[in-house]
């Protein structure tokens, strides 16, 4: 079956500095793609071609199958490549519904006068959420009243509820807590059954061995290994990362 | 029941989420025993018509603080649109374009303001202080610096008229308020103001158009300044070019009773009609009770301070 996501050779400077000098990733329908290596190694500047952020200066992305080359986030997203930041992109002051369709409102009415479908939305982020989420909060509930895990969930259950092919997520669980770090794997697991594919940056190589199918390391500009996850252990992992022998 | 009741009156996040609404009712009762005259419906008449311009003012106040904005040009756009209202009808064009006029004169303020905020960057504070200034001195330059009667039987009526015992004046800052208020909670064009005042980083990532969300609250806030200036002359019969410098500062304090945070994010527009009807309370009680007004002021600032103190205790 042809991978969500397939990337080929690609380089791309900044000035003298090379940040990509031929890096390599797959990511297929349905399973959860770790990407790993040191600060420096790459990871960020990957994404940013991905996503349409940065215009690469060689190689080939191809999205199921065809070669694209978008050049704004907006694009990236029009075809169903959803990105989760670090800082979730959601909006404190607003309820969980809002957030959850922040933009892609439901509306009913005529003309000028529509007029926001709130009884819908609420319902429907009830449904998307509720099938996902281990702790689910209430949605009528402001952002600002949930706790990390929580808010790390909506924002994950919102990129992957919008016929998303492809989430990545950056360092999704640096910043929680062990029982909402878990909860945030459980969605991860999850979303693997939509048939989702899913990129995950992470330092947490405990996490990495647990929640995902392949693995690709970058070091300086390159993807200098990639492995199924249940034929390799945490210690060639990190002695890829390090620069010893792979 | 009473034990739901019980719990939100112990919740100290309902006294300040509500603090402008509670205030009314104090001011309300304390002024009720002191004078009988104040629970009349006479009484109250005047009292809401003697709010509306503010009240007007107060939601176009609200447009730019919930993007974390501040309009200070209001008390400039307000007697410029004015001046320009009072020049167009003295001049013949006839009452529905010299209408059309003031608010578009108005509007094209907010534009300005917008423009400079969103496209150069400028901060909010600096922009429309700098088009308070230059407002300000092409009203005085327009109008040669005198005010001027505007004689009109349309806003005799609009000023003293009522249906029943509904006055115009008030129902008009109404039906402004409420739209308002359904603007953010039921349309996703407020929704996205809200969004781009809470988190601008986030409203862009969603692709929501931040600066021409920015534009647009100041847009709309010009439009209801030029509404503003409409109702002043009627009420006052003439065109006076002097800036409104208190109907800048009332304003402001009006959205910040009723609750809104001054770095956007959440609009309160039934909190900030509270917050401009205590205000207006405590001048109207004070003249019934005979206080002199030079106390009114301080009573103005005391309960501004009061009310921020006590919007602390939501957190």
């Amino acid at each position: 079956m042809t991978p969500i996501l397939e990337i080929h050779d690609l380089k791309k400077s900044f000035g003298a500095v090379e940040a990509l000098r031929g890096a390599e990733l797959i990511c297929p329908a349905g399973e959860v793609t770790a990407l790993v290596g040191d600060n420096g190694a790459g990871k960020s500047t990957l994404i940013r071609c991905i996503t349409g952020v940065h215009p690469p200066d060689a190689g080939t992305i191809a999205f199921k199958g065809a070669p694209t080359h978008f050049t704004s986030p907006t694009e990236a997203r029009a075809v169903g490549i959803e990105t989760v930041y670090q800082d979730l992109a959601l909006v404190e002051d607003l309820t969980v519904w809002q957030n959850m369709y922040l933009n892609r409102e439901l509306k009913r009415g005529i003309g000028p006068f529509r007029w926001l479908d709130r009884r819908r939305m609420i319902a429907e982020t009830h449904a998307k959420l509720s099938r996902l989420l281990v702790n689910m909060p209430p949605v009528r509930a402001k952002v600002r009243r949930l706790s990390g895990g929580q808010r790390q969930s909506i924002s994950i259950g919102r990129a992957a509820s919008w016929g998303s092919a492809l989430v990545i997520m950056d360092e999704p669980t640096a910043a929680l807590g062990l029982r909402e770090r878990g909860a945030v794997e459980t969605l991860i697991g999850n979303l693997r059954g939509e048939g989702i594919a899913q990129l995950v940056i992470s330092h947490d190589l405990e996490q990495v061995m647990r929640i995902s199918d392949s693995v690709w390391v970058m070091r300086a500009g390159r993807t200098i290994a990639h492995w199924r996850t249940q034929e390799v252990d945490r210690t060639r992992i990190v002695a890829a990362i390090a620069g010893g022998q792979v | 029941m009473t034990n739901r009741v019980g719990v939100m009156l112990r919740d100290p996040g309902f006294w300040g989420d509500n603090a402008a609404l509670i205030g009314l009712v104090v001011i309300g009762a304390v002024f009720s025993v002191l004078t009988p005259f104040f629970l009349t419906w006479a009484n109250i008449s005047d009292l809401l018509v003697s709010a509306s311009i503010l009240l007007v003012l107060a939601t176009a106040q609200q447009f730019s603080i919930v993007t974390g904005g501040i309009d200070l040009s209001i008390a400039a756009n307000l007697p410029w649109a004015a001046v320009v209202f009072g020049l167009a009808y003295n001049g013949g064009v006839g009452m529905p374009v010299s209408i059309i006029a003031a608010i578009l004169a108005g509007t094209l303020v907010g534009v300005v303001n917008g423009l400079v905020i969103a496209k150069l960057k400028v901060n909010d504070f600096i922009a429309t202080l700098g088009m308070l200034g230059v407002m300000n001195g092409v009203a005085l330059i327009v109008s040669g610096g005198q005010s001027f009667a505007v004689n009109s039987h349309f806003l005799q009526s609009l000023a003293l008229g009522s249906i029943g015992p509904i006055r115009y004046f008030y129902l008009i800052a109404i039906l402004i308020a409420v739209g308002a208020h359904l603007l953010f909670t039921h349309t996703a064009f407020g929704t996205h103001v809200l969004a781009t005042g809470g988190n601008r980083d986030a409203a862009r990532n969603m692709g929501i158009p931040t600066d021409r969300m920015k534009i647009a609250v100041y847009v709309i806030d010009g439009a209801l300044v030029g509404l503003a200036a409409i109702l002043l002359v009627a009420r006052t019969g003439g065109s006076d070019p002097s800036l409104q410098t208190s109907q800048l500062l009332t304003s402001i304090a009006s959205v910040v009773l009723g609750g809104s945070s001054l770095f956007g994010g959440r609009a309160a527009v039934l909190g900030t009609v509270a917050g401009a009807l205590v205000l207006t309370t405590l001048l109207n009680g004070f003249t019934l009770l005979q206080v002199s007004e030079y106390y009114q002021p301080m009573a103005v600032g005391i309960v501004v301070i009061a009310a921020a103190v006590l919007s602390r205790l939501q957190k």
